[in-house]
């Protein structure tokens, strides 16, 4: 078992074993269930994200008309233009879109940690399988790992916007998300840490101001950016780069500030981009349009 | 040990959106509800907080509380339209806006009833989907989650724990965790106990009809 990061990377170098397969043990532990039990769950979450993905490319629209669409405008490009930043990248930023459209747009998805950042781990995900010529055990395990990072989080801080804010959501997905691509290339557990914390350090303080409380500006475009800065800090880490402040202290910071944040920025739609003028008007509009359905 | 104990509490649930706290954790709340009343409901009363309160119509927290009350997962393609099941049902309900300070932003207090009954629980959407019920007909609530668990209302009387935990023993049934609460000496009371396996029907009919109980109610997962 294991409460911290410090405890998670020990446990792996002690059994000389992946992330992964640490935290498959413990759920088989904990509920009395086989690998397979425990595996084959995962796999279905799995069908969910490609499934969620696939209907964002091909296309979706929210009720209030405010996102959607953008998949399909990025995968486009993807295809006829070589990208700035690169293929990968812009691969993953395409179907963090996908995922969080067609949750914007009540569509099925499976919260990794939550709806609202449903689209790092999956865009993250597909964009890196074929480079790292990943098995669909592979990406299996994949998720695995971002969920012992996320149960650290979760325990010791907070996943949610209302409580943290959105570095308690993005900020942990897609340090989750840094944190298993790292091990999918053959990276250490200790290099799966840095790139968790090169990550959260940077979502530090990022507010949840979501327009007429509605999971969709900024939510969709915070996952983009998120599951890109996943791929670029698992980069770092592979490289080499260490964090200077250890990932446990990392996570107590993200809780601290959490808890010090002004109401008016956790979920709420009292601040930040909901208290802008425009992001006023539209709330008015939408609102306005229901009530008078 | 945490709220947070499976992986599947992070990788997960498979929901429809937009919202894990505030349209899946809202749709376990109102499934809590509906299985703790275990009748016909009539007429049902949610109360908002903080978050929920702010932003319950853009994250469809009203359909997917009434979700919960119809009795459909947080997968279920029919959350978008319960509003209009439930009416269809004939189940008047009301949403009320409270400002109120509450412990955790996102909260509700459910009030379920019909013509003879009456229940009233306040739940908590903690994160990721995960919920917590924090208080049911007055009573303080201190469940984990974690284990599946029976709450049994009964009268303050002599023997209502034993004929309970005797007919738990005769099941082989362990208790993991048991609290017993009560409003008053001699009034209405409650047991929760948390136990290591799910209860078969024939246990949970004969704990119905068990000295000084009044009502019954199972939690699973």
């Amino acid at each position: 078992m294991f409460r911290t990061v410090k405890e998670l990377i020990e446990l792996a170098e002690l059994k000389d074993t992946s992330i992964a397969e640490i935290m498959i043990e413990r759920e088989m532990t904990l509920y009395e269930l086989s690998y397979d039990d425990v595996f084959n769950r995962m796999q279905a979450q799995l069908v969910v994200m490609e499934e969620a993905i696939e209907s964002g490319l091909d296309g979706v629209r929210s009720v209030t008309g405010l996102t959607g669409g953008d998949a399909v405008k990025l995968n486009a490009y993807l295809t006829e233009h070589e990208p700035l930043s690169g293929p990968i990248l812009l691969d993953a930023v395409s179907k963090a879109v996908a995922t969080n459209e067609v949750n914007a747009a009540m569509g099925k998805v499976c919260a990794t940690p939550t709806a609202g950042s449903a689209g790092c781990v999956p865009g993250v995900l597909f964009a890196v399988k074929d480079r790292l010529k990943a098995s669909r055990e592979d990406m299996v395990k994949f998720l695995f790992t971002t969920g012992a990072f996320g149960l650290v989080v979760a325990n010791n801080a907070f996943i949610s916007g209302a409580q943290g804010g959105c570095q308690a959501e993005v900020g942990s997905a897609s340090a989750m998300a840094a944190a298993a691509v790292v091990e999918m290339a053959g990276g250490t557990p200790e290099q799966s840490a840095h790139a968790f914390s090169i990550t959260l350090k940077n979502m530090l303080g990022l507010i949840c101001d979501p327009v007429a409380g509605l999971v969709e500006v900024p939510c969709v475009k915070r996952n983009a950016l998120g599951a890109s800065q996943a791929i670029v800090s698992a980069d770092m880490a592979l490289a080499g780069v260490e964090s200077v402040i250890p990932t446990d202290e990392v996570i107590s910071a993200m809780y601290r500030v959490g808890q010090r944040m002004p109401v008016a920025f956790k979920e709420t739609a009292e601040g930040g981009l909901a208290a802008t003028p425009t992001g006023k008007r539209l709330a008015r509009e939408i609102f306005s349009n229901q009530t008078t359905k | 040990m945490g709220k947070f104990q499976s992986v599947f509490d992070i990788i997960g649930p498979i929901m429809v959106g937009p919202s894990s706290s505030h349209t899946a954790g809202a749709v376990k709340i109102g499934r809590a509800a509906r299985y703790l009343f275990a009748a016909e409901i009539h007429y049902v009363k949610c109360h908002l907080y903080g978050s929920f309160a702010k932003t319950y119509k853009g994250h469809g927290t009203d359909v997917a509380l009434i979700a919960g009350i119809l009795g459909y997962n947080t997968d279920d393609k029919r959350i978008i339209d319960a509003l209009s099941h439930a009416h269809n049902q004939g189940i008047h309900i009301d949403f009320i806006e409270d400002d109120s300070a509450v412990s955790h932003p996102n909260t509700v207090r459910i009030e379920v009833m019909n013509a003879t009954d009456h229940l009233e629980l306040v739940g908590q959407s903690i994160g990721g989907g995960k919920v917590e019920i924090v208080e049911l007909n007055g009573f303080n609530l201190n469940l984990s989650g974690n284990h599946p668990a029976i709450l049994v209302m009964h009268n303050d009387r002599f023997g209502a724990i034993a004929s309970v935990t005797e007919i738990l023993a005769r099941y082989e049934i362990n208790i993991g965790r048991m609290e017993v609460n009560r409003k008053d000496v001699g009034k209405e009371a409650l047991m929760t106990i948390e136990l290591d396996q799910n209860i078969e029907p024939e246990v949970e009919i004969a704990l119905r009809e068990a000295k000084h109980i009044l009502r019954l109610a199972k939690v699973v997962d």
